[in-house]
């Protein structure tokens, strides 16, 4: 049966891989196991809800096993399945429909750190956290899908600029430029909410 | 021209601000950004709002889901690829059974001699016509709602 992953816990990445486009769906249901977490926080910063973002990504996935004869062992899974990841949300939030319902439900995906946000060091920050916290996820929902990939990577993944700009496949100074305009959307929400 | 210069000028001195606010500067960068700080007040000023926003952001993080989600989840995805191929299949089955059921119900009408000619061509006509009607339409809505610049305009 196809769900018997745990053979392969041992196995390196590109095994699994050569495995996987073998149709040794054991080997590519590790690679889920291993990629799973990141995969499912990429989609949730990317559509910012959690049912949508568990869908999306196993979907993402699915397709990824359906193509895996595509894979090369040689490079890293999950640059690879991130391409096919990021077209599936950015299709899903280009309807319209859900959109608009991310708009209105724009919320929960977000949480903030008990000890930080509007410290005493910037006693010019004057918002509560939880009023900071909901003019961020708003002011996100409402940023062009790539603004908002780069500021997601960036600031809740922690990725390093050339981090990013290989997952992506661009220019690490377009990762700048799109996480400066990304990060000026920020402050001017912050600002309007003075 | 803008506020912080020119275009190169303002390029350079967002991508200074950005390094700076993610640690990612070299002392020579650091140097250069110190002193566009000190002769440009626009970009102090724009500095400062960055820094605000990220501060803000800083103790933000993404909520993780349960722990028991991830049990099913591989699970999940391999039933989304049953389905995929079950829904190829019917697919397949279904174009290939209606095809030969609409060629079948025509082949008996142009050979049905007891309904005038001039009905049974009506009904073939009629038939083909609905078929490019229907396509038409969802050819057209498919394309006008990857390009209709009004599509957010809610009324």
């Amino acid at each position: 049966m196809a769900r018997a992953v745990g053979r392969y816990e041992d196995a390196s990445e590109s095994e699994l891989m050569r495995l996987a486009a073998t149709g040794d769906s054991a080997a590519f249901g590790e690679l889920v196991r291993r990629n799973m977490h990141r995969g499912y926080r990429a989609a949730l910063g990317l559509v910012g809800s959690h049912d949508d973002a568990m869908d999306l990504s196993q979907d993402a996935f699915a397709r990824a096993l359906n193509h895996a004869a595509r894979m090369d062992p040689d490079r890293p899974f999950y640059p690879w399945f991130y391409q096919i990841l990021r077209r599936l949300c950015f299709n899903f939030l280009r309807d319209r429909a859900n959109r608009k319902r991310l708009l209105d439900e724009a919320g929960g995906w977000i949480g903030t750190d008990p000890i930080v946000g509007g410290s005493p060091e910037h006693p010019d920050v004057r918002l509560s956290r939880e009023d900071a916290r909901r003019i961020v996820v708003r002011a996100v929902a409402r940023l062009p899908e790539v603004q908002r990939e780069v500021l997601v990577l960036r600031e809740f993944e922690g990725l390093k600029y050339a981090e990013i700009a290989d997952l992506l496949e661009i220019p690490a100074g377009t990762v700048m430029s799109r996480l400066y305009a990304a990060r000026r959307g920020l402050a001017e929400a912050l600002e309007e909410h003075d | 021209m803008t506020e912080l210069g020119n275009e190169h000028g303002l390029e350079r001195a967002a991508e200074l601000m950005m390094r700076k606010l993610d640690g990612e500067l070299t002392a020579e960068e650091h140097a250069e950004f110190e002193n566009r700080l000190a002769e440009q007040p626009e970009l102090r000023a724009e500095w400062q709002r960055l820094s605000r926003a990220r501060e803000v952001t800083m103790g933000m993080k993404l909520r993780n889901p349960p722990e028991e989600v991830w049990d099913g989840y591989w699970t999940s995805v391999y039933s989304r690829l049953e389905r995929g191929i079950g829904w190829l299949l019917v697919s397949v089955g279904a174009i290939i059974v209606g095809g030969w059921a609409v060629w079948q119900w025509i082949t008996a009408l142009v050979q049905d001699t007891e309904m005038p000619a001039a009905v049974r061509y009506s009904m073939i006509a009629l038939f083909v016509g609905l078929v490019i009607l229907l396509v038409n339409v969802a050819r057209h809505r498919l394309s006008v709602s990857k390009t209709d610049p009004y599509k957010d305009i809610e009324r």
